[in-house]
Parts: C-alpha cells; structure tokens; sequence
C-alpha cells in the first residue's frame, strides 16, 4: 500500500505577489508536480515532425470560427424567400440553412471572412494531417510501441473526412446537395439494408426535410467531441511513449535527444499557434473559398459543371468516376430480389482496401519481419526500401482515385478528351503501384548504396592526382565521423525463411510469410561493418578500396574495383 | 344547312372532313411553330449587294467544306435555314472558317471584318428562313433582371458551363467553353442558334426576355468584384485543394524549417 502523504502545512511565505499566486495554485492542485513532470518532457527539433502540431492548431481554429458561424447559421430546411443584399438571388425560395449561409457571407460583420478560414482550416487540417501521417510511415515511427497511436490517427484521418463532408454539405447550395445524393447513392447500393440506411437517415426518401439539422449535430456536436477526444487520447500516448527520434550520434533507443517542455519550446509551440492561425487567417483574406453564391440554392434536379468534393473526399468520388457503367456488361446483378450494384460496391471496396492496409500495416509489417522489438529510432526512408515503395504505391493508388475527381477540369485544362483521362487513369489505378513500387524500390536501394560508397571511398573532391610511378588517382576525403555514423547506423533486415511452430511443423502462412519477406528483403543493400570499413582504410588510405567483408545473401550491394 | 344536313351521308364526307381536320391542325402546328423560331430577317435588313458580295466571300472561304450552294458535304452540315444569328455567330467568334476539322471549332482570331461578317450572314440567311441576328434592345443588360436571369442560368446553363459561367467538359474531348468575356449579342446567339455541342434554347423555351435576364447576369457576373477575394479560376474545391497544397503548405513548410533551424 501507498501512502500518501498530506501536507498539512507550509510554512515557506513567497515575497513577491506572483510568487503569492503561484504559491497558492501550488499548496492547492501542486502545479509544481505537473511543471517538473510535464516543463522536462523532452522533444527532439525537426522540421517534419510539425506537422502534427499543424493539425493540431488547425484543429483549434476550426472550432473557434465554427463556434462564431454556429451564432448565425439556420440548420433548418424551411422554405424562404431570400432578401439579403446579394442582388443575383433576391427573391429566390432557398431553405433557411442556405440563407443563412448567405447571411454570414453578405450581411453579418466579418463572417464571409470566418467563414473562408473555417473551410481553408479545414483543408490545412486535412493537409497537415495527411502530411503527418505519412512521415509517420515513411519513418516507421508506427512500431511499437506505437501501433495503437497509429490507429488512433487512422482514426482521426477518418473523422476529419467526415467532418469535413457534413461541414460541406450544411450549406446547402447545390454543389452540397449534389454530394448528398451521392451519399444516398453509396447508402443504397449497400446491400440489403442499403435503403432502410438511406431512410433512416434521411428521414424519408431524398432529400427530405431533416437532413441539414440532422447533419448540423453530428458536423457540431458528435464528431468535435470525438475529434477532440482522440486527439487527446494521441497526445497521451506520445507523452506515455515519448518522442521518436532520428538517428545520429548519442541518440540510443533509450534516450530522447532535444529540447524540454518548458520554457523556450512551449514559447516556440505557442508562437506556431499564432503562426499557423495566422497563415489561415492570411488564406481566408485573400482566396474565396466554397462561393457558395455561385450555386443557387439546392434542387434535386440540376447538377453543375465541376461538381466537386473537397481534395480528402475526392479518392471517394474519383474511384466512382473510375468504375465504368456499362462496359463490357451493366455493373449489377439481381441476386434473390435484391439488387447489387457493383458500380458502386466495387470502388469504393478498391478504396476500402487502401484504408485496411493502413490500419493494418504496424501488424502486417510485424508480422513479416517478426520484429517486436521497441523502436524509438526511426528509420531514413531509403533504409527500409520495401515500407517506403510500398508507402510509394499507396500513394499513387490513392492521389489516381483523388485526381481522377478532377477528370473534367484536366479534361478542359489540356484540351483532351474527358473519356481518355479516364482511360489513362484506370490504367494507372491498377498498374501505377506496381510501377512506383518498382520504381521507388530501385531508388532507395541506389541510394543505399550511395551511402556505402561515401563511407567507403569518401566525398570525391575532383582533385586528380599524378602518383610518382604514373598512376593518376582522384583524391577522396574521409568523412567525418558524425557524418559517416548517421549513413552506417541502420539496420536491414535479412529474409527470414519459414520457421516450425511449436510442433515442429511449417504453416501454410508461415510459407507465405517467408515467401512475402523474401520478396521484401531480398534485393537488401547491408550498412557498412566495421570491418569493411578497416579494410576500406587500409587499402589506399582513404584514396581508393575495395570492398570486403560478408557479402549478404543476393546482395546486389556490393561492386568490385579492378 | 338543310343541304348540309342532307349531304352528310354522302360518301365523300369523311373525306372532306379528315381534310377539313388536317388543315386545321396543320394550319395550328404551322401558327403555334412559326412563334418558335425567330421571325426571319426583320431587324437587320440585307441588300441585293450584301447577298452578292457574301455569296463570293463563301464560295472562296467556306464552300470547301460546305458545298458551292451551302449544301453540306461529308465535311460539313447544310447552312440551309440556319439563319445568320449562326452566321454572326460562328463567324464574328472566329470559330469559323475552321482552322481544322476536330471535335469542336476553336475559339480563334476572327478572319472576317463586321462588313464581311454581315455579308456571308445575308448570303446564308437568303438560303432560307433562320434566326436573325438579335435586336438591340434584347441585348441591353440595363432593361435585364439579373436575379431572374440567375435562375435561369442555373436551371438550363450551369450543367454544362459551371454554376459560375466558368466552362466544363463534355465527353469524347468535347466541351462547354467559358462564358466570361463573350460579347451580348454572341450569347444571344448561341442560345438561339445551339452552336456546337450546344442545344437549342429557342424562344418558346426561353423568352426574348429571359435571354436578355440570362445576358445581364453573366455581365455582372464579369464586372463584379469577387467577395471573397481571388476567385481562383471559380472552378471549386479542385482549385481550393491544388492551393492549400501548394502555397498552404508551401508557407508552412517554410515556418517549420525556420522554426527549427534555430535550435542546434
């Protein structure tokens, strides 16, 4: 048992009046515990890892300018007769939820301006935030112990999508509406329940008469609340597991190398605050966003040229645009009295299967490499080749079902043919992966073994040199150490062929285990040993060498000198 | 009406009637259709001369394409009927003489002057009644209703060129041009005539009046200063998104790295 103990009194008096005030908070909620705990917490400096603070403030700001067009804003679906000072609409029939909106943007002091940065924070917040997430990867900075963080993020970059969605369709103009019968759509083509879900949550058939308060809570009240607690919850476990770093010298997987909390870096966070508010407020200023005018109140009928979602909702829009309607047969089977509509179904499980990779990869990963080792040292890029080719491919997977959202627009902008963006882009919605994958691969391997070379040969300086017996040689200089230790400090892992369980016996998974490590770690390039390094030196004295040492199974690492 | 009356069993009297009925619905069809279409060169008045010297004009510069009679060939439609609106139109843009065949004729430099322009306009115009060049007054934006027209660019315009005038794409390399920048009297036009890929928007479907309404509010639509600042092209969240991307992040970037290079 723990004994807590009480201080019953305090005898120490402070002379000065804020050494009063502190000292009152003190006895009372011992601030000095939490400022000892929380002022020495230590944060490495790098410009990457920002980006989560990024959204993080984006975040805030998106509250605080809701909260001021929450004052203003109707989320009603009544019929009324506009007659605000936007000439072009006067005396149009619009719901009260688009009047309003047109209110904040012509008639209520500042709120066109509130409104443009609440849509631009928006989409920083969705920025930073994928931004964030990537460096995460790309670093491998998911490990554990931070698998569970990861997911939390996943978690985040889902319910900033939905945010982001109900926040676009509040308005509705009809650009909003156009998304919302897309939405009806994908809920119907769920099967079996699809129309029961579109019902419920419509309250009858589209568009109904509920939707815009229905949306205003979840856009204001459920998803914030959840926004809010998982962030909190992800900043709790970076607290919890501290920091992950770069590599370098006298950084160890057991310590944090940086700077603490208090005073200067808590000084520096709170002045990005200002910063990050203050380019949004600069965007806000200066670039219309969602010209909500433009559209005319909603109608089910019409639907506009460059009908589009915001960029993060565009991988959803675009894998629609992708799937073809009736090429080679009508994408729908009639199973039972039931309708599956696969035009819809199968794109968006295609973009379903990119988000289980994502939720998935710490395990996936883990699972190949049998790795369960902590990692607080986070990987270059190059060094992991396969994670960063596979990131690669994720990537174009993704930005082909975003950009083909766009289709109409490159269409128009490089005056070619609607139906061939689309063509082009179904090929690279299958195939770009596999060819970044490639790609990427052969590109961090290269520079893997650029890095061998410079720790071996040196930097070249272009000095040649004439030797006494004829020989001309280039003149390489060393490098420095700290230099040379950041390139040779890594680790690659070695394909791990399949091992027995506990009953000695070769699952079939395991065989596919084996098989995907073998594919991932095959082509590895090894860091410099020591010993290479030796040989290396004494060879030439740091002028030319010749590589040595263990060369690693199918390594394509190694290259000969005559 | 006795003998009416007496006759009407007469063997020819069905015929007479379903002749009787035919003109008669013929006749309302002829009245009720003849209000569809532009009266036929009332406005601007075209002289023998002008007939003449656009007959020349179009043997040298279109009959290539279109035939010596304006007859169509494999390479281009029949300009029987078309009226000069579609003359006006497709000449005073510079759309036409095309510069190559395609899916659509490019927007370009004109080559003809107003005078030439109104003579191939007679010429065409002589081959048979069409649209007429528009009127003044159904061109003055000062008599039009911006809001209405509002309503109506948004009803029948905006699928295809964008709720902001901006343009789209249609499909096969085809598209919906811009609508900023194009005079009152071509926007007439192209509603009366369905240039390209457009349809026909013809009086019935939307009145004198509504067209002038549609006019006045793309013109303000052009002089208008945008509220919100840069209107970024006005093509949506694409171009919203390709911002944040680019200078967004492109300023926040370059804080970070400010931010941290400091520390060391």
């Amino acid at each position: 048992m723990a004994h807590h103990v009480i201080e019953t009194e305090n005898n120490y008096q402070a002379r000065t009046t804020t050494g009063k005030i502190t000292n009152f908070v003190d006895t009372r909620v011992g601030m000095s515990g939490i400022v000892r705990e929380f002022g020495r917490k230590i944060f490495p400096d790098h410009w990457t890892f920002m980006f989560g603070e990024v959204a993080m403030y984006s975040l805030i700001i998106l509250i605080l300018s809701g909260t001021f067009l929450t004052l203003w804003f109707n989320p009603s679906m009544a019929s009324v007769t506009y007659d605000g000072t936007y000439l072009p609409l006067k005396g149009v029939h619009m719901s009260a939820a688009y009047s309003s909106a047109l209110d904040i943007s012509f008639d209520v002091r500042g709120g066109l301006l509130l409104r443009q940065i609440h849509h631009w924070a928006a989409l920083l917040f969705m920025t930073a935030l994928t931004i964030h997430m990537l460096r995460v990867f790309f670093t491998g900075a998911f490990r554990r112990p931070r698998e569970l963080n990861w997911v939390v993020g996943c978690c985040l970059w889902l319910l900033g999508i939905f945010a982001g969605f109900t926040g676009y369709s509040l308005p509705d103009d009809v650009l909003s509406g156009n998304g919302l019968r897309i939405v009806d759509g994908i809920m119907k083509a769920i099967p079996l329940v699809g129309t029961y879900l579109s019902m419920f949550f419509f309250g009858g058939e589209f568009p109904g008469t509920l939707l815009i308060s229905r949306l205003y809570s979840i856009h204001i009240m459920v998803i914030p609340a959840l926004l809010l607690l998982l962030m909190a919850i992800h900043l709790f476990m970076v607290v919890v597991h501290k920091h992950t770093q770069y590599p370098g010298p006298g950084r160890t997987e057991d310590n944090v190398v940086g700077f603490p909390v208090g005073p200067v870096y808590a000084a520096k966070a709170g002045g990005f605050f200002f910063i990050v508010f203050g380019i949004i407020a600069f965007l806000g200023a200066t670039f219309t966003i969602n010209a909500i005018w433009n559209y005319g109140p909603y109608d089910p009928s019409p639907v506009q040229a460059g009908t589009q979602p915001d960029w993060y909702v565009g991988f959803g829009d675009g894998a629609l645009r992708l799937w073809p309607g009736s090429f080679p047969w009508s994408w729908k089977i009639d199973l039972f009295n039931h309708t599956f509509v696969l035009a819809v179904l199968l794109p968006f499980m295609l973009a379903g299967v990119l988000v289980l990779f994502m939720f998935t990869w710490p395990w996936i990963e883990r699972w190949v490499t049998k790795d369960n080792r902590v990692h607080n040292i986070l990987d270059r890029p190059r060094n992991a080749p396969f994670r960063t080719a596979a990131g690669a491919a994720g990537i174009v997977y993704y930005s082909v079902m975003m950009i083909a959202a766009s289709s109409d627009l490159i269409a128009t902008h490089f005056h070619v043919s609607l139906n061939d963006v689309a063509y082009v882009l179904r090929f690279l919605w299958f195939f770009g992966p596999i060819i970044a994958f490639i790609i990427v691969r052969r590109i961090c391997l290269s520079l893997q073994r650029k890095d061998r070379e410079l720790v071996l040969h040196g930097i070249e300086t272009g000095n040649v040199v004439q030797l006494p017996h004829g020989e001309f040689i280039e003149v390489h200089k060393p490098l420095d150490e700290y230099h040379r230790y950041k390139l040779v400090s890594f680790e690659s892992p070695e394909p791990l062929a399949a091992q027995p369980n506990a009953k000695g016996k070769i699952t079939g998974a395991e065989k596919i285990r084996a098989r995907i490590s073998k594919w991932f770690f095959e082509d590895r390039v090894a860091p410099v040993s020591p010993a290479e390094l030796e040989a290396a030196h004494h060879h030439g004295h740091g002028t030319e060498a010749v590589e040595a040492g263990p060369k690693p199974t199918g390594s394509l690492g190694g290259h000969s000198h005559n | 009406m006795k003998a009416l009356s007496q006759k009407r069993r007469h063997p020819l009297a069905a015929v007479v009637l379903l002749a009787i009925a035919l003109i008669l619905t013929g006749g309302l069809y002829a009245v009720a259709t003849a209000s569809n279409q532009a009266q036929a060169a009332s406005s601007t008045t075209y002289t023998a001369s002008d007939i003449e010297e656009g007959q020349k004009l179009f043997v040298s510069n279109c009959a290539t394409c279109h035939g010596l009679n304006a007859e169509g060939t494999v390479d281009g439609p029949s300009l029987v009927g078309v009226g000069a609106a579609a003359v006006d139109f497709q000449v005073g843009t510079g759309r036409m003489p095309m510069q190559m065949q395609g899916t659509q004729a490019q927007v370009k430099p004109r080559q003809f002057n107003d005078e030439q322009t109104h003579q191939l306009a007679a010429y065409v115009a002589s081959l048979g009644a069409g649209p007429t060049v528009p009127e003044d007054e159904h061109l003055d934006v000062t008599k039009g209703d911006a809001a209405n027209g509002a309503k109506v660019f948004l009803a029948n315009c905006a699928m295809c060129h964008n709720a902001a005038g901006a343009g789209g794409a249609l499909t096969r390399g085809k598209w919906a041009p811009t609508l900023m920048g194009v005079s009152e009297k071509h926007i007439y036009e192209a509603m009366e005539t369905g240039p390209q890929n457009m349809p026909v928007f013809n009086d019935a479907n939307i009145t004198p009046e509504e067209k002038r309404d549609v006019i006045t509010y793309l013109k303000a639509q052009e002089v208008n200063e945008s509220p919100g600042g840069f209107k970024l092209g006005s093509l949506g969240p694409v171009s919203e998104g390709l911002l944040i991307w680019t200078l967004g992040l492109g300023i926040v970037i370059a804080f970070t790295i400010w931010l941290t290079s400091r520390s060391a």
